[in-house]
């Protein structure tokens, strides 16, 4: 629409655009929701009704989730995934945050550029290519590192992902494919950070040390929070990895190891399809208690 | 007419990240609400003798074949233009992908969209796609009984759902032991007649000749080149839904004690044959290898790369005193007829084809028909091929009719639960004979979470 010329329907229209301040941004948000209920909501709301039904279509009560709870599967996945996420998100909080310190620091050094980029290259592979590339990785035989490898005593692929080291392997594979992002998000927060700060925290004597266990981590607070909310949610939904190690190794190591996978196994390999959801449905319950537990707790959405 | 060829098995890999199983799951939901269908479950036919052919109206052939069964497909073609067929590619549910499974548990719910035939490199197909109704009975006038009696003797058991007939069986796989006969000449060894003179030879070459290897304990089918060999009743599918599972008895500790010591002299490797470890490192050091029909092909000629004129075959050891030869068995790929297919004639005609046919079986097939005057042909084909050491046309057609059949052919893969409930743990340091309970339960689990009724 062109503007009105008179300034008296000029006033009107603002008048009747003010209950519509960011129409643009309504736009894009319609678009988000369209996709959201699409492809979130209406599935989500699909799979609740699974797991409350059997495949009779009747109401089946809690039948579902105590058939998944009572499977010889699920709680040796309950206890990969926790190990897993314990590994996870302690090294990503630590070393993500560590490193946009880094970087940040270095900002004036001029490699800040450099590291940036390196950091991120991993996280531009698809994911299941950048797990694909590790399955090469951790084979001593056909290795770049295999003298590492076999350094540590391991000389065969099967030594490599013995059960005990899934977890580890896991946290390499998702840290370098994820953790990128995060670091390049981090550092944008530390330089939202106010130079004043910065600057009366120098004159008042800190180091990089103080500066930053004072100064820069309390004002990431909430990024961090942010970060960890999202690593968690993902990182319940371990599957790329095992599955595609699972292929990778005939089997011997990552089948059945995550929920996603045993939610996966239950549709496909045992005909479940409302056991499957149950399982869905659970993995979507903890990561919404957890989500608010941080959120409350952290209050994430205080104004500052 | 072209025959149009397109891979669906490549879709599967691609942009996956870790939500993939959510997004699967939410996929198979849109997929249901789309397509606004009643009750979700089963589509089309109960499994035993009530199949209605849906409308045979004709049209174009859906054909599914992994990348290894294409040239079938595509001479069939080639013989037949006037059949409008549509070739499609896919993994061939190997290593127990579950494609076809996944695959024709959403066309059930959509209710369209299945293939009139499939090729599947595993054997024990029908035993879902019956309960799914997915897979047609091929006996009772489908295919008629002169024909189907030309298959050697128990090849189609893992089709055979209480007496009717589901797939056809494209190849065996019996297991037999290859070994290096000029190595053996050389060393002055005689090839093993029983385990027992197996196993001496395997402590023999770990003291005179380290590094060599006697066979491989590594792969997923160990249990059934093994055990199954040694009548082990680790499996004994004793009805559609019930197994008896006892890996405690001495035909079972006897292969365990020999794995162990053969093992623990690093005579017997612990990687697969497949496995970037064993091409690079153990491939040149193979004096005998105790595995099924197609390792001949698949293993020497093409993954070793053996030069010609150095690998033959002679019968499975057996235990001393026994009467009864007996071998394993591992794979044999099968075809299934759809129950939906409109176009149950041309189907059924190239099913025929493709499994009995001299063209294909006899002359190009891979691996060992399962047809026998096909086999006939095949051998004669590798006979005159020159690569073996000497004729492997009596070994392989003697072990084709032994291969134990108190092993039988569950839902649940054998391969897969030994995969990971034994070989880490023998990688790790553990015996077989050790694990033999944990790898009891671990069948008993997964036989129980397929809904078998178990007996120990």
């Amino acid at each position: 629409m062109t503007a009105p010329s008179t300034g008296a329907s000029r006033a009107a229209a603002r008048r009747t655009r003010t209950p519509w301040p960011g129409s643009a941004g309504h736009t894009f948000v319609a678009a988000y929701t369209v996709l959201l209920v699409a492809f979130g909501v209406v599935p989500t709301g699909y799979a609740i009704y699974f797991a409350f039904t059997d495949n009779a279509d009747s109401f089946a009560g809690l039948s579902n989730f105590s058939t998944a709870f009572d499977d010889f599967r699920f709680g040796p996945a309950v206890g990969h995934v926790v190990l897993y996420l314990a590994w996870w998100l302690v090294s990503l909080v630590v070393f993500v945050v560590g490193l946009a310190l880094l970087v940040h620091r270095m900002a004036m050094k001029g490699l800040s550029r450099l590291l940036r980029f390196l950091y991120y290259v991993p996280g531009a592979l698809a994911g299941a290519a950048g797990v694909l590339v590790w399955l090469f990785v951790l084979d001593p035989t056909v290795s770049p590192v295999g003298f590492l490898l076999r350094a540590l005593g391991y000389h065969a692929f099967g030594q490599v992902i013995a059960p005990g080291h899934l977890p580890v392997l896991f946290t390499l594979i998702a840290f370098w494919t994820g953790a990128g992002g995060w670091i390049v998000v981090m550092y944008g927060a530390l330089n939202n950070i106010p130079a004043d700060i910065l600057e009366a925290a120098r004159i008042d004597g800190a180091g990089a040390l103080q500066t930053a266990w004072r100064i820069q981590i309390p004002m990431l607070r909430k990024w961090i929070v942010y970060m960890v909310i999202l690593a968690f949610a993902g990182g319940t939904q371990l599957f790329v990895e095992p599955q595609l190690l699972s292929q990778a190794s005939n089997g011997v190591a990552g089948r059945d190891y995550s929920l996603n996978q045993l939610a996966y196994d239950f549709a496909f390999q045992n005909n479940d399809v409302n056991t499957a959801a149950a399982v869905s449905v659970e993995l979507l319950v903890v990561g919404l208690v957890v989500a608010g537990v941080f959120v409350a707790r952290s209050g994430f959405f205080d104004a500052d | 007419m072209r025959a149009k060829v397109r891979a669906v098995g490549a879709q599967a890999s691609g942009r996956t990240r870790r939500r993939t199983g959510l997004v699967a799951a939410g996929g198979v939901l849109v997929l249901a609400v789309t397509a606004a269908c009643g009750s979700g479950g089963g589509g089309g036919t109960s499994g035993s003798g009530g199949f209605h052919p849906v409308k045979q109206t004709g049209g174009t052939l859906t054909v599914w074949v992994d990348s290894t069964r294409l040239p079938a497909a595509k001479l069939y073609q080639r013989q037949h233009p006037e059949v409008k067929m549509d070739i499609v590619t896919y993994d061939g549910d190997a290593n127990g992908s579950n494609y076809l499974r996944t695959k024709v548990s959403l066309f059930n719910r959509t209710r369209k969209g299945w293939p009139d035939v499939v090729f599947s490199s595993q054997n024990n197909e029908a035993t879902w796609a019956v309960q799914d109704g997915f897979a047609a009975p091929l006996n009772k006038g489908r295919i008629p009984a002169s024909t189907l009696s030309g298959w050697a003797k128990g090849a189609n058991a893992p089709c055979t759902v209480d007496g009717t007939l589901y797939c056809l069986r494209n190849d065996l796989s019996q297991a037999v032991l290859w070994y290096n006969e000029p190595l053996m000449k050389q060393w002055g060894y005689q090839v093993p007649r029983t385990w027992e003179e197996y196993q001496a030879l395997g402590e023999k070459v770990a003291t005179e000749h380290p590094g060599y290897l006697i066979g491989s304990a590594g792969d997923p089918w160990t249990p059934e080149v093994y055990m199954w060999a040694s009548k082990c009743g680790a499996n004994q599918v004793t009805g559609p839904k019930a197994v008896t599972v006892d890996t405690s008895g001495p035909n079972c500790t006897r292969m365990a004690s020999l794995l162990d010591t053969l093992i623990k002299n690093k005579s017997m490797s612990l990687s697969s044959v497949f496995s970037s470890d064993f091409d690079k490192n153990k491939a040149g050091k193979v004096l005998m290898l105790a595995g099924p029909s197609w390792y001949g092909g698949s293993v020497f000629q093409g993954t070793f790369k053996t030069p010609a004129h150095q690998i033959a075959a002679a019968p499975l050891p057996q235990w001393s005193g026994d009467t009864a030869p007996s071998t394993g068995n591992v794979g044999g790929g099968t075809w299934l007829l759809s129950a939906h297919s409109a176009n149950l004639k041309a189907a059924t005609a190239f099913m025929t084809w493709v499994t009995t046919s001299n063209d294909y079986q006899g002359k190009t097939a891979p691996g060992y028909p399962a047809f026998q005057a096909a086999a006939t042909a095949w051998l004669a084909q590798q006979a005159s091929s020159g690569y073996y050491a000497g004729d492997i046309t009596g070994t392989l057609q003697t072990a084709a009719d032994q291969v134990w059949d108190g092993w039988g052919y569950g839902q649940f893969s054998q391969e897969a639960v030994w995969a990971a409930t034994v070989t880490p743990k023998l990688t790790a340091g553990r015996t077989v004979t050790s694990l033999l309970p944990a790898w009891k339960d671990a069948i008993v689990n997964y036989a129980r979470a397929d809904g078998y009724k178990v007996a120990r």
